[in-house]
């Protein structure tokens, strides 16, 4: 295995991308380490190898976006739409991300150390987010599939209009969104709670039983005018 | 004692007797009323438009002889890969689950026939109709439903949808008999639903992010494929503008007769403006910034005929887009379905409950036995007949005009038949040189 650096400063973005993207399948190249992101948009996005990229600094909007099967991690911070789309793989960031963190992804996991601002998985379809530490308000808007923990407190509007997207919190909730509501924890999701803190590495600081789990009411799955002042 | 004769019943203008049956409907359901089809109501159209022709100041060319071509190459701007089409109409995006798999295969069999584009919709790429397209533009829309790599990197082209005209603000609809077990796993929805798509981008708001967004896209699909941005008609000169800023090879703009699937009544005729006012401001905004026919404008909603389509050339736009004609060209509104419109409660020509899945043509429909109605062989050929004729047609404009392509149609060779055509149009009313808010744009 060769570890292949590559340098933000040095060379344009367009030819980081578009050597990730033209890596054969069985690439000896699958280790990466890019320096000098600069706060730099969509770095390695839609990397569809299994390879493994370590980026050394901060990074800004849709950092791995459409992520499929790359181990992707981000030492400093991440901007707008970390992961977004995600498909598959695995995204780590160790500081904070800024809003709409795993939207919309597909599978994969997301892996957060620090905390996620509004609307971190909204619209999530398949993803799992870890955040270690608190989310902002609207987190999984329209959530439809996929499993949201936060070790942390959550912000206002938690789960608005949620579909079948799972919310595990540890902390405070500040207000539930329209047609989400608190449910009685059962064996199948403390199991799905549980593999998720120990893929994440957080096993050993925090607990299943610590968290409450939310999900949705299910009364706005057709329209009818008696809920109609829940929007 | 004698009777005071009465007067005959007399109808308001205002409470006609539409108005009157939706106060009744809205009563005693207390839902608004959702529907598919485009805005009904009478607008300012193509139709206020007319060609003046040749003349002893120009003359024409000769009919069948010689050559007025219609070519048109979408997405020079920044994409590698640009777009090719024989003809500039193209066909708009309508999603599979609205639409069914043999309708959606039938538009690109008769799309491909014709040297012409579709477009996905709501709820992503089938592989019908990535086999059946030679040239597919992928939707990417608030909802992301069906978003994925495999499907970007498949596609001719990515059409970032901010909005559409039968509903400018609002997001997408599809009631739960339509979601079935492929249309609800393709979106990641449980069946049966009522889906409600979102109305705005969930991962970036305003222009400056979408310059960012369209980098991703660019970046994802290393700089091949042109990048589109649609918007619904409301604010044609601003929206083009910023769509530029942001990074558009092509902007689409959609006016309110564009046809939805499935959207409330009160938006599909109350918000938005007409397709003929939406063009000149989005062209002047392109001359503007120095980028007109560099940026290419597809113009949609309420696009009927050969006729229309040279207008919206002659007016500035690069193609035009058909939606609602296509279907009907497929099957749709077909009169010898007239005894199971009746029985659905409206009439061949009238039928707009595309929302509610029971379709008697088998196009507007989940139903596998509604769907299996339509042979989307014999579907797709007659859009392809139905696009060649409407190219023939604008050919004839064209060549009636001097013109030896369809783009060099030219507003010069247009004048109006109202004021308010004339006006939104910016060609002058016919007989006068007089183009009432001329430089007031």
């Amino acid at each position: 295995m060769t570890e292949t650096v590559f340098d933000l400063a040095a060379a344009p973005l367009r030819d980081l991308n578009g050597r990730l993207h033209a890596l054969p399948e069985q690439t000896n190249e699958t280790s990466w380490v890019l320096r000098n992101p600069q706060g730099r948009h969509a770095v390695a996005v839609g990397v569809d190898r299994p390879i493994s990229v370590r980026i050394e600094g901060h990074v800004g909007y849709y950092c791995a976006g459409f992520n499929s099967r790359a181990r992707i991690e981000i030492t400093g911070n991440a901007g707008v739409g970390l992961a977004e789309n995600m498909m598959s793989g695995e995204v780590r960031v160790q500081g904070d991300a800024s809003q709409a963190a795993g939207a919309t992804g597909r599978g994969g996991l997301l892996v957060i150390g620090g905390n996620a601002g509004a609307r971190c998985g909204i619209s999530m379809k398949g993803i799992d987010i870890v955040v270690r530490g608190s989310v902002g308000h609207m987190s999984a808007f329209m959530g439809q599939e996929g499993n949201l923990v936060v070790l942390g407190d959550a912000g206002d509007n938690l789960g608005d209009s949620l579909y079948e997207a799972r919310l595990f919190v540890r902390g405070a909730v500040k207000s539930l969104g329209a047609d989400c509501e608190e449910k009685p924890m059962g064996e199948a999701e403390r199991a799905i709670l549980a593999g998720l803190l120990d893929r994440a590495g957080f096993a050993a600081e925090a607990k299943p039983e610590e968290f409450r789990f939310y999900g949705s009411a299910r009364k706005l799955y057709h329209f009818h005018v008696d809920y109609a002042d829940s929007y | 004692m004698e009777e005071t004769p009465k007067s005959p019943p007399r109808w308001s203008a205002s409470f006609d007797p539409h108005t009157i049956a939706y106060i009744q409907r809205a009563a005693s359901t207390g839902i608004y009323d959702i529907r598919g089809f485009g805005a009904k109501r009478k607008l300012p159209h193509f139709d206020d438009l007319l060609f003046l022709g040749a003349s002893i100041s120009r003359y024409p060319l000769e009919g069948y002889r010689e050559r007025c071509a219609t070519d048109v190459v979408l997405g020079t701007r920044f994409a590698k890969k640009p777009v090719v089409l024989k003809t500039p109409v193209t066909i708009a995006g309508m999603s599979f689950g609205a639409l069914s798999g043999p309708a959606k295969e039938a538009l690109g069999r008769g799309a491909t026939i014709a040297g012409t584009s579709t477009t996905t919709g709501d709820g992503g790429m089938t592989p019908e109709e990535r086999e059946h397209s030679a040239t597919l533009v992928y939707q990417y829309l608030p909802s992301r439903y069906g978003m994925d790599l495999d499907s970007l990197r498949k596609a001719d082209a990515i059409e970032v949808v901010v909005g559409q005209g039968a509903k400018p603000g609002g997001g997408g609809m599809l009631l739960g008999q339509k979601i079935t077990e492929r249309v609800a796993g393709m979106r990641n929805l449980p069946p049966g639903i009522d889906q409600r798509s979102a109305c705005r981008h969930p991962d970036w708001t305003g222009p400056d992010d979408l310059e960012i967004k369209l980098e991703e896209l660019r970046e994802i699909t290393d700089w091949e494929k042109p990048i589109y941005v649609k918007v619904g008609a409301s604010r044609p000169y601003f929206d083009t503008a910023l769509a530029v800023k942001a990074g558009a090879d092509v902007v689409v703009i959609d006016g309110m007769q564009g046809g939805t699937a499935a959207t409330q009544e009160v938006f599909i005729e109350h918000v938005g403006i007409p397709t003929l006012a939406a063009i000149r401001p989005a062209v002047k905004a392109l001359q503007d910034l120095g980028l007109h026919r560099k940026v290419q404008l597809v113009i949609s909603g309420g696009i009927r005929s050969g006729a229309d389509m040279a207008k919206a050339l002659a007016l500035g736009a690069d193609a035009v887009a058909i939606g609602t004609a296509a279907l009907i060209a497929l099957g749709d509104q077909d009169p010898a379905l007239e005894a199971e419109y009746r029985k659905l409660g409206t009439t061949a020509g009238a039928y707009d409950d595309w929302q509610d899945g029971r379709d008697p043509a088998g196009i507007t429909t989940q139903d596998p036995e509604l769907a299996a109605r339509l042979d989307p062989v014999k579907a797709g050929r007659r859009l392809a007949n139905y696009l060649a004729v409407m190219t023939m047609e604008a050919q004839a404009v064209a060549r009636a005009c001097g013109k030896s392509h369809l783009l060099n149609l030219e507003p010069e060779d247009l004048v109006a038949l109202t004021m308010e055509a004339s006006a939104m149009a910016g060609v002058p009313l016919a007989g006068t040189d007089w183009i009432p808010g001329a430089g007031r744009l």
